[in-house]
């Protein structure tokens, strides 16, 4: 390990950037995906507290939300209909489009590319942090939003028009354009973003690093890139039409002038589906990445893994009018999206199969990244599994803009994306801050979030069941809904407990950024190549020769060989000669 | 225990006979010696094919948009519309496609290394491109005379929208490819000016290429 530190230092050109070039407008890697990833912590912090405020107005309604009086001065802290309509098309807006897409694809899609295949930095360096400062801008447009007259966008994350493309239907003028713009924004974003990811992994592997020998969480993240730079495109085109129908009087989405509110949701979902995918696919790679290093043991099918992905990525095209099964469409037509829905459940089985193969047997140890990994794949079956009823269009006929709705996607959200990004968090911490973080914060943090995760969405398939709208502002106005209340306040206790729970993490986060332990090189003994650069990797992370690539990434337990891991970057010869 | 990773590459051929058992998962075989892979594209080119199928998505939601509600209408275009004029964009769409061709004589004197006439048939490029905008520009004012803007319904919103977009990225192209041509005016010609000039002349295909397909949509359908 000296060995390697000494001669790295020795190699590194010791170029020193201010502070601005550091920490600012860095155009390294490394130092965008932590930007990345803060910027999607942050607003994790607000996209909770509106989901919190939206709990608390379910459970009792119409009573002040504490805390709350301090902004809502006029009705003392009590919720008004457009103020929580605003609460839950924010919610999800964040969640989406600044937390989990930020943390997941931006943050470890940045941080792990070059790293993980041996590349000194992206392709287009300058280009890679345009992408980030384009979505900070974004994101600034859409906390903007908060602050004008009539308030945030309130009609859903979906803006279906025409409750959002008419200013007069909901009341709220600036704050939904905010929303439109932002989006653009983010648009551009994820382009200079995706291209860059895409032409990076194609191009800028190290010698021998062959498609097939790429870890699977690249796959991934290059399989969610293709589908942000031909999905996102369809969005930002939709939120053009939409901002000119209400700021310059165009009628894509107004009848009264030969337009279609219906075209909305095809052009909406036809990006909003792959938009899923995007939200999970890196999720799956980062629990392919870790069972096997805690599981000790070669990834099971690592081509069924990374031809099941593409498979997803590909299905994701064609599924999207399943969420438009009570929109009015054609009965055949429905069979078809049906059928293609239920089809996609295939290559989710398969990498769900690969991934208990490889723990079977394998000699698990629970570290605070594995637990995460595992709550991934079992929140993620059970996602998926709600995911198949509703597929399925007389099922779905009943549930559909019920809470059962709400439970699926975020088993698959909160329980597949936001599981995964903690695993990954408590996984790549070493080497992205060089500090190790505390278990047993891990395992406060860890354990309660479970817990307290599934008190408060399980439920809501019951809820769903019964009946349970989708955003309605009080539950007590319908008596059918009031046997079933209590459900909401427990829930509601759930989710309470459920934000409690990350406090832990905040904690352990931020103090072993600065106090925790120093990383060593490899402090899981993995294989892949960004545990053979130095914690936190120096800039063009690789003093001297770029590493050369022997072998697939997932080798561990090797018979005859005397550790039970074997690096990628062990040559042939060598891995022989050390045999026993 | 990871002291040898950071081994120069060649320096370990492997033994002969000495083979690691296949792997059960992960990786495509071993023991192949790495060589250094020479890429199909250089990433230049590859980033402005993505860049481009991106854009295509962006402005296939807007032709499909346009084509929904084209279908729906029951008259098309609306009675009591003004008529869009196709003969003068028809002539336009030929001046465009000139600009292509004065685009590919460009490179052509690149890789000539003729730094005067690749200089020279940047600028007819770019002057091609701004007489296409004005023109545009000039049947646009004459539209809006007649009564035609976006706020006229569906017919009106979509011929701007459309059009629009399709200028806007001309206007962008149009910039991308003056700066380039002050790239190439001001520093004697070399090899590595060539990645800003094959991506501003790819992107400025694309943009003529997309022109005859949203003429045809917009103005003959």
């Amino acid at each position: 390990m000296s060995v390697i530190s000494a001669s790295a230092h020795a190699h590194v050109e010791h170029h020193e950037l201010g502070f601005l070039r550091t920490y600012v407008f860095s155009t390294d890697h490394k130092m965008i995906g932590r930007q990345f990833l803060f910027l999607g912590l942050m607003m994790m912090i607000l996209g909770g507290a509106l989901a919190l405020v939206i709990r608390w107005q379910l459970a009792w309604p119409e009573t002040p939300v504490p805390g709350l009086g301090l902004i809502l001065r006029e009705t003392g802290g009590i919720l008004e209909p457009s103020t929580y309509n605003m609460a839950f098309t924010m919610h999800a807006t964040i969640m989406i489009f600044f937390v989990v897409m930020p943390i997941l694809a931006g943050g470890f899609g940045n941080f792990l590319i070059p790293l993980m295949i041996g590349a000194r930095d992206m392709a287009f360096p300058v280009l890679n942090m345009l992408s980030f400062w384009a979505a900070f801008v974004a994101g600034i447009l859409m906390l903007a939003g908060f602050f004008v007259p009539g308030g945030h966008a309130a009609a859903g994350w979906t803006s279906y028009a025409p409750l959002a493309s008419v200013v007069e239907y909901t009341g709220v003028n600036w704050g939904q354009n905010l929303w439109l713009i932002s989006l653009f924004v983010l648009g551009i974003s994820s382009m200079m973003g995706s291209i860059n990811y895409i032409t990076t992994v194609i191009n800028m592997r190290a010698p021998g690093m062959s498609m097939f020998r790429m870890p699977l969480v690249i796959w991934s993240l290059f399989i969610t890139a293709i589908l942000l730079l031909l999905a996102l495109p369809v969005l930002t085109s939709a939120a053009a039409m939409m901002l000119f129908d209400r700021v310059l009087g165009t009628s894509w989405f107004r009848p009264s002038g030969g337009g279609e509110p219906l075209l909305w949701q095809h052009l909406f979902w036809y990006f909003g589906h792959p938009e899923v995918y995007i939200l999970i696919l890196p999720a799956m790679g980062i629990a392919s990445e870790i069972l096997p290093v805690f599981a000790r043991k070669p990834i099971f099918g690592y081509h069924a893994m990374a031809f099941s992905m593409i498979a997803i990525a590909f299905l994701s095209w064609v599924v999207y009018g399943h969420h438009m099964f009570v929109s009015g469409m054609n009965p055949a037509l429905g069979m078809a999206f049906t059928v293609s829905t239920m089809i996609i459940a295939v290559p989710s089985a398969i990498k769900t199969f690969n991934w208990l193969g490889t723990l079977w047997g394998g000699r698990i140890r629970l570290t605070v990244p594995m637990l995460n990994a595992l709550a991934f794949v079992s929140m993620f079956v059970i996602g998926g599994l709600s995911g198949i009823f509703m597929a399925s269009t007389p099922v779905d006929i009943y549930i559909q803009d019920t809470y059962y709705i709400v439970a699926h996607i975020h088993y698959v959200v909160f329980g597949g994306s936001i599981f995964g990004a903690f695993a990954a968090i408590y996984y790549w911490f070493p080497k992205m801050f060089g500090r190790m973080t505390n278990r047993a914060l891990g395992h406060l943090h860890f354990w309660p979030t479970f817990v307290f995760f599934n008190m408060t969405f399980f439920p809501m398939h019951i809820l769903g069941i019964g009946g349970h709208m989708r955003r309605i502002y009080n539950p007590l106005q319908y008596e059918f809904l009031q046997p079933l209340q209590w459900w909401n306040v427990l829930i509601t206790i759930g989710a309470i407990g459920l934000g409690l729970a990350q406090l832990p993490f905040v904690i352990n986060f931020f103090w072993s950024l600065f106090a925790g332990p120093r990383a060593p090189l490899n402090p899981w003994n993995a294989t892949t190549l960004e545990w053979t650069a130095p914690s936190p990797p120096p800039h063009l992370n690789w003093g001297g020769a770029l590493p050369t690539v022997y072998r697939g990434p997932y080798e561990y337990s090797v018979p005859e060989w005397a550790e039970d891991f074997l690096p990628q970057t062990v040559p042939a010869a060598r891995a022989g000669a050390r045999r026993h | 225990m990871t002291t040898e990773i950071l081994e120069p590459p060649g320096v370990a051929r492997p033994a002969r006979g000495a083979r690691i058992p296949p792997p059960p998962g992960g990786g495509d075989g071993d023991d192949r010696e790495p060589a250094p892979r020479r890429p199909f594209l250089d990433n230049v080119r590859l980033a402005m094919i993505f860049l481009i199928s991106g854009e295509i998505m962006f402005f296939g939601g807007l032709v499909s948009a346009f084509l929904v509600l084209r279908v729906s209408a029951a008259v098309w275009p609306p009675p009591l519309q003004p008529r869009l004029p196709v003969a003068v964009t028809g002539l336009n769409t030929l001046v465009l496609l000139a600009s292509s061709a004065t685009m590919l004589a460009a490179g052509r004197a690149l890789r000539r290394r003729d730094g005067a006439a690749l200089l020279r048939w940047l600028l007819a490029t770019a002057g091609l491109g701004a007489l296409f905008l004005l023109v545009q520009g000039y049947e646009w004012a004459r539209l809006i005379r007649f009564g035609l803007t976006l706020s006229s319904g569906a017919y009106g919103a979509t011929f701007y929208t459309l059009i629009g977009a399709h200028a806007a990225h001309v206007l962008g192209a149009l910039v991308w490819l003056l700066v380039v041509a002050v790239l190439a005016a001001r520093a004697p010609l070399l090899e590595r000016r060539a990645g800003p000039l094959t991506a501003c002349a790819m992107y400025w295909h694309f943009v003529v290429a997309l022109w005859p397909l949203l003429y045809v949509a917009v103005y003959l359908a």
